[in-house]
């Protein structure tokens, strides 16, 4: 582990993308209001660069005719086949197969309604010295 | 930290190579740059009537896709154009990278399914002259299709005459909709024509082409009518076999590209059981369907099988026969599949063969 400058604080407005190499491996920086995230640069899925998706919200629906946009802006969804990806953890969401399995009973379970997928994209922990985004990796 | 790999690592020693079985040249804009290899009766036309737009890949779409110009988004050249519509960036991006030997070009266009047929196979014709000119004819790893309006059958067999004999086209594009079911006797000049000149019948999913998109009527989104794709292909070859298509034409190759295949084991075995029943109906049929089906017919992988235990897909493709699948990744649609990843369970070196370059050689006469 070794700690890594990417980028400077001003580099990366609030919302945005940037993506930079290090030790040759590409990592999507990621300013989430202020907190900063960083994800390997590479769906688990199939191995798309993940940060040319789109960083969109999370589409809910409690009932038929129903709709909400949960967290926005905070979901980085593949360019290739759609896999969304919690910025904040890598966790991907939205599994179908798994949606059948009991134990996830999206009428009974409070926040459950999406179930976690089986991937998860490659996290870094992102801290700012000095005006500087540092990696540690 | 955490500590993800890949659902199954590249293999870094292998190289690995790949006849890729679909992948779509894109007009750069729109049906205007036919122009050049349309005749001018059909430009005026073209300007003031426009094609009967009921169909999949012609400026308009019957679903909302499910991402920009049905593409991955890192598919759009940045010289600019629409995804699929610049060799160069295709060479880039795909060709060269992913080690495709051979790519079977499948353009989807309005041609086939026109209603007016003089204007739907001039289209089909100008379709045919841009493969040669701007892609086949600029590098010699891609491989076009004879596109034909089926519903027009003199005009189909004497496109396919017209350029037939041209080993640059590799197979001959039939929508898996036209106005009857495929294996209708009214298209089997067509199919006559195919087997004499050894070019497969390719049927990539093409739009709906004014039927009804399901069996049980329109449904509401993309993801169904992305579906649907499977209750055609089994219409397809339902229709082929007890029209008794390969009964009369033996040698006549189907590639069905982009339907799926988890689903064939089901047709078969139900075909089969109905036919050792029904068999007295359809007389011509001499033998069980599944002989047909696994003497005459294959499938592209693309989008493959992803069954929750990954094992799974061996039992399918043991059942299927594994000389029946044509590896294929879709290139620059949505569900691309990379040759890298696409399947999640082990193969054996010998499977490998057989699905990424063996099985379409077997099927493609003209490849080398």
């Amino acid at each position: 582990m070794a700690k890594h400058v990417v980028a400077a604080i001003a580099e990366l407005a609030p919302g945005g993308v940037k993506v930079v190499t290090v030790n040759g491996r590409e990592i999507g920086l990621f300013n989430l209001g202020g907190d900063y995230f960083a994800l390997l640069n590479r769906c688990p899925h199939a191995g798309a660069a993940l940060c040319d998706g789109q960083v969109m919200g999370l589409a809910l629906s409690d009932e038929p005719g129903t709709y909400r946009l949960d967290r926005p802006g905070e979901m980085i969804r593949c360019p290739w086949h759609g896999w969304e990806y919690d910025i904040r953890t890598g966790q991907s969401w939205c599994d179908p197969r798994k949606v059948r399995v009991p134990r996830f009973d999206v009428a009974r379970e409070t926040g459950a309604e999406i179930v976690k997928g089986p991937y998860i994209a490659e996290t870094f922990p992102v801290m700012i010295e000095h005006d500087y985004l540092v990696v540690d990796m | 930290m955490t500590t993800t790999t890949l659902d199954r690592q590249a293999d870094a020693q292998t190289r690995l190579t790949v006849i890729d079985c679909d992948i779509h040249p894109t007009l750069r804009g729109g049906l205007d740059n036919l122009l050049p290899y349309l005749p001018t009766r059909w430009h005026e036309h073209l300007r003031l009537y426009g094609p009967l737009m009921h169909q999949a890949l012609a400026k308009t779409l019957s679903y909302p896709r499910m991402q920009p110009g049905l593409a991955r988004l890192d598919a759009w050249p940045p010289e600019g154009g629409v995804p699929g519509s610049n060799l160069a960036f295709m060479r880039r991006q795909h060709l060269d990278p992913n080690g495709v030997e051979f790519g079977m070009l499948q353009p989807l266009g309005p041609g086939p399914m026109q209603r007016n047929l003089d204007f739907g196979a001039a289209i089909c014709t100008a379709f045919n002259e841009w493969q040669r000119a701007e892609w086949t004819g600029q590098d010699q790893r891609l491989r076009g299709a004879v596109v034909i309006i089926p519903d027009d059958v003199e005009a189909a067999i004497a496109e396919i005459r017209r350029v037939g004999a041209d080993r640059s086209f590799a197979q001959i594009a039939f929508p898996p909709r036209t106005a009857e079911p495929p294996g209708h006797r009214r298209y089997w000049p067509i199919y006559e024509a195919a087997a004499e000149y050894d070019l497969p019948i390719g049927m990539h999913v093409s739009g709906f082409n004014g039927h009804t998109l399901t069996g049980g009527g329109w449904p509401s989104f993309y993801i169904e009518d992305h579906f649907s794709n499977v209750q055609v292909m089994q219409s397809v070859i339902t229709s082929f076999v007890l029209e008794g298509v390969f009964e009369r034409f033996p040698t006549l190759k189907v590639v069905l590209i982009e339907g799926g295949f988890g689903w064939v084991p089901a047709l078969t075995w139900r075909l089969d059981k109905h036919w050792a029943r029904m068999r007295s109906e359809v007389p011509r049929v001499k033998r069980p369907p599944s002989e047909y089906i696994k003497s005459n017919i294959w499938f592209t992988t693309q989008p493959i099988e992803e069954p929750e235990n990954p094992r799974d897909l061996l039992h399918l493709i043991d059942w299927i026969g594994w000389d029946r699948l044509l590896f294929s990744t879709d290139y620059p649609h949505w569900d691309f599949d990379d040759p890298k990843y696409v399947f999640k369970v082990r193969l054996t070196e010998a499977q490998k063969a057989q699905l990424f370059r063996g099985n379409a050689r077997h099927v493609y006469s003209r490849l080398g």
